[in-house]
């Protein structure tokens, strides 16, 4: 296993330097835990990219092998070319767009708001976010299906992407982002002349890029990995996405045979995208993980 | 120039407009929660009491009020719908009663040895034991499928110690039965066969999960354990080092520290991880829908994903949305007691930056 990080922010208060350089066993017994547990939490994901590139056959016959015999792109082949995969990678990133732009927006006005606006029912719209936080949303699963046909946006591509928009999560970082910055540079625009839309949005926003890209990052991550709301709100083929076709896929609902190499293509293809945000993110989303959980 | 709390106090002036500029830029988000969240919590509760039967709106006049019927023809009577429900409930139990804790004590686990004091590669392995949490569990699912098929890597590993594995995912059988039939009780007694509770004979009940369900499990323990090693890294990294270091010039051992210092310490971020993780479990749906459909034999029929396949597979809306509400009033309760917890205790976790009145009043 490679060290990649030195350990830089190694609790400095707390690090008694007279441990380090001197390897002690119980040191090495740590590392060998650590290894071992790593490898458990790994090399799924590299049988998932070997078995991929395998042939049926071999992968039946030798699922451990991390050496594909013979490499075989005819998985790939097939997902790429000639199946639906294409299209629902085009649906998934479509509504993944949309979302973020939209909770970008949506999330920085109401944050904005709450957080600098004096107006009537404030409070009244800020324990209304908090209730409506503790909502599970499973339960609101196929009730949801029910008021989309009633508002006549089932089975429409803005019936999929507008319920994304109920994000009280993404409103109070924004909240909190925006009562921790001063109120000057607001202010003084304000005294120039600028209505609140215009100070909104040519001075505002721009000082919030910082929490706008965390909610970009969350937005993606949710709405790219998301499941029922997919279910839910649409049924026509030409509007499924990948974890929708990816789970009929490997439930066994679009044709027979166990197809484990093109299965296995589709899940890794489809982790790519949060994969590279990811380790181009990593502290961030790491960062953002401990803070939005806790609500 | 004037600070801003002496303006807050000024009407007029500059804050002319902030009525309706509030009102407005919080419109979009208000609106989405009340249509997508606040109304499917009406029809739920509406169409549970009603005979809707999922042909045109529940609220087209069609339909009538049914009193409890649904909430009785998934509890009582002997017939098939009973028997889902009773499965459903049976399996969730299971789910909550053993991710929950094994999540809980493996991600602490993880997090005290991340978080060790000279370790290199800290961030390495945080990467590694996170990664699964941001992926998603649909793909990890059909990964799953692969890796636990009857002659898949996992009964290919416990073949080397000898052991000839399930056919998981089509194994109905549950881990604790196949436990006593292990030991030569193969077959019921007679008193657990015969009777039982919601159509699931008491036998059934004490199982445990079946293999397929446990494949599951360890699937979700496998997504879920970075995130909150996450939260006990965060509240590792709190704890003032003195108390520790006192423990250790008082001569206590790791284990004593560990055990006597460092773990009452961490108790408020224990207990929102275990709320958090009984929460979570109990809304299991997508590994169901990606996978096993709720079977072999019923026994990954989950509360969650019994609430859709009543309804928008099986026609019975009226069940369906009865199953949700249930599970919605579990949750609720749970979040509630959450909250209560977060609030008696000035030292609980709060988000990074703390607001007043994040804590509903």
């Amino acid at each position: 296993m490679s060290a990649v990080a030195v350990p830089r922010i190694a609790a400095p208060a707390r690090s008694s330097r007279k441990r380090r350089g001197r390897f002690s066993p119980t040191q090495g017994a740590l590392y060998a835990v650590l290894a071992i547990i790593a490898v458990v939490y790994i090399s799924p994901f590299l049988i998932q990219v070997v078995t991929s590139v395998k042939t049926e056959p071999d992968a039946a016959t030798n699922p451990m092998s991390m050496i594909p015999n013979p490499v075989s792109f005819a998985a790939l082949n097939k997902l790429l070319l000639n199946s639906d995969f294409p299209h629902w990678f085009l649906i998934s990133a479509v509504v993944s767009v949309c979302v973020m732009l939209g909770r970008v927006l949506f999330d920085s006005a109401a944050g904005y708001a709450l957080a600098r606006l004096h107006f009537r029912g404030r409070n009244l719209v800020f324990g209304a976010l908090i209730g409506i936080m503790a909502v599970p949303g499973v339960a609101l699963l196929i009730p949801r299906f029910l008021v989309l046909r009633q508002v006549g946006l089932y089975d429409t591509l803005p019936g999929i992407i507008l319920p994304f928009f109920a994000d009280a999560a993404g409103v109070f970082i924004m909240k909190n982002f925006f009562e921790g910055i001063p109120v000057a540079v607001e202010e003084s625009a304000r005294v120039d002349g600028a209505n609140i839309f215009r100070t909104y949005w040519s001075v505002v926003l721009p000082m919030a890029r910082p929490a706008l890209v965390t909610i970009l990052i969350m937005s993606f991550q949710g709405s790219w990995n998301e499941l029922q709301q997919f279910i839910v709100s649409a049924q026509r083929p030409e509007l499924i996405n990948l974890t929708k076709g990816v789970a009929l896929l490997i439930s066994g609902q679009l044709g027979q045979g166990t197809q484990y190499p093109l299965k296995l293509a589709a899940a890794t293809l489809m982790t790519i995208p949060v994969a590279i945000i990811f380790f181009i993110f990593q502290k961030r989303i790491m960062n953002n993980a401990t803070g939005a959980v806790k609500e | 120039m004037a600070m801003a709390p002496a303006r807050r106090t000024t009407r007029g002036g500059i804050r002319k407009g902030e009525a309706l500029s509030g009102w407005i830029l919080s419109a979009p988000v208000l609106i989405a929660l009340f249509v997508f969240l606040f109304l499917p919590i009406l029809m739920t509760a509406w169409v549970s009491v009603s005979d809707y039967n999922g042909h045109g709106s529940p609220l087209s006049g069609k339909f009538s009020f049914v009193g409890a019927d649904n909430y009785v023809a998934i509890t009582s009577g002997g017939g098939l719908q009973e028997k889902i429900f009773g499965w459903s409930l049976r399996n969730t139990l299971w789910y909550v009663v053993l991710v929950v804790p094994i999540v809980t004590a493996l991600s602490l686990f993880l997090a005290v040895i991340v978080n060790g004091r000279v370790l290199r590669g800290r961030g390495f392995f945080r990467t590694a034991f996170y990664f699964p949490s941001v992926t998603s569990s649909v793909a990890i699912i059909a990964l799953w499928m692969f890796l636990f098929n009857a002659s898949g890597v996992v009964n290919k590993m416990l073949s080397w110690i000898g052991i000839h594995g399930p056919v998981w995912f089509n194994d109905p059988q549950g881990i604790f039965t196949a436990l006593l039939s292990g030991l030569g009780l193969k077959e019921a007694p007679a008193a657990l066969a015969n009777h039982g509770f919601l159509g699931v004979s008491w036998w059934s009940w004490i199982g445990g999960p079946s293999w397929a369900m446990t494949a599951l499990m360890l699937q979700a323990i496998f997504c879920t354990s970075g995130t909150f090693m996450l939260l006990f890294i965060a509240g590792l990294q709190n704890l003032s080092p003195e108390v520790d270091e006192a423990a250790i010039v008082d001569g206590a051992t790791a284990w004593q520290r560990f055990w006597h210092v460092t773990l009452p310490q961490l108790k408020p971020v224990l207990f929102t991880v275990v709320t958090l993780g009984i929460i979570g479990a109990w809304q299991m749906f997508d590994q169901v829908f990606s996978s096993t459909k709720g079977g072999p034999g019923n026994t990954t029929y989950t509360l969650a994903y019994r609430a859709y396949s009543a309804s928008m597979i099986d026609g019975y809306w009226g069940q369906g949305m009865a199953v949700a509400f249930i599970l919605f009033g579990i949750i609720i309760l749970f979040t509630i007691l959450q909250r209560f917890w977060l609030r008696d205790r000035p030292d609980m976790p709060r988000p990074p930056k703390k607001t007043k009145g994040v804590v509903p009043s």
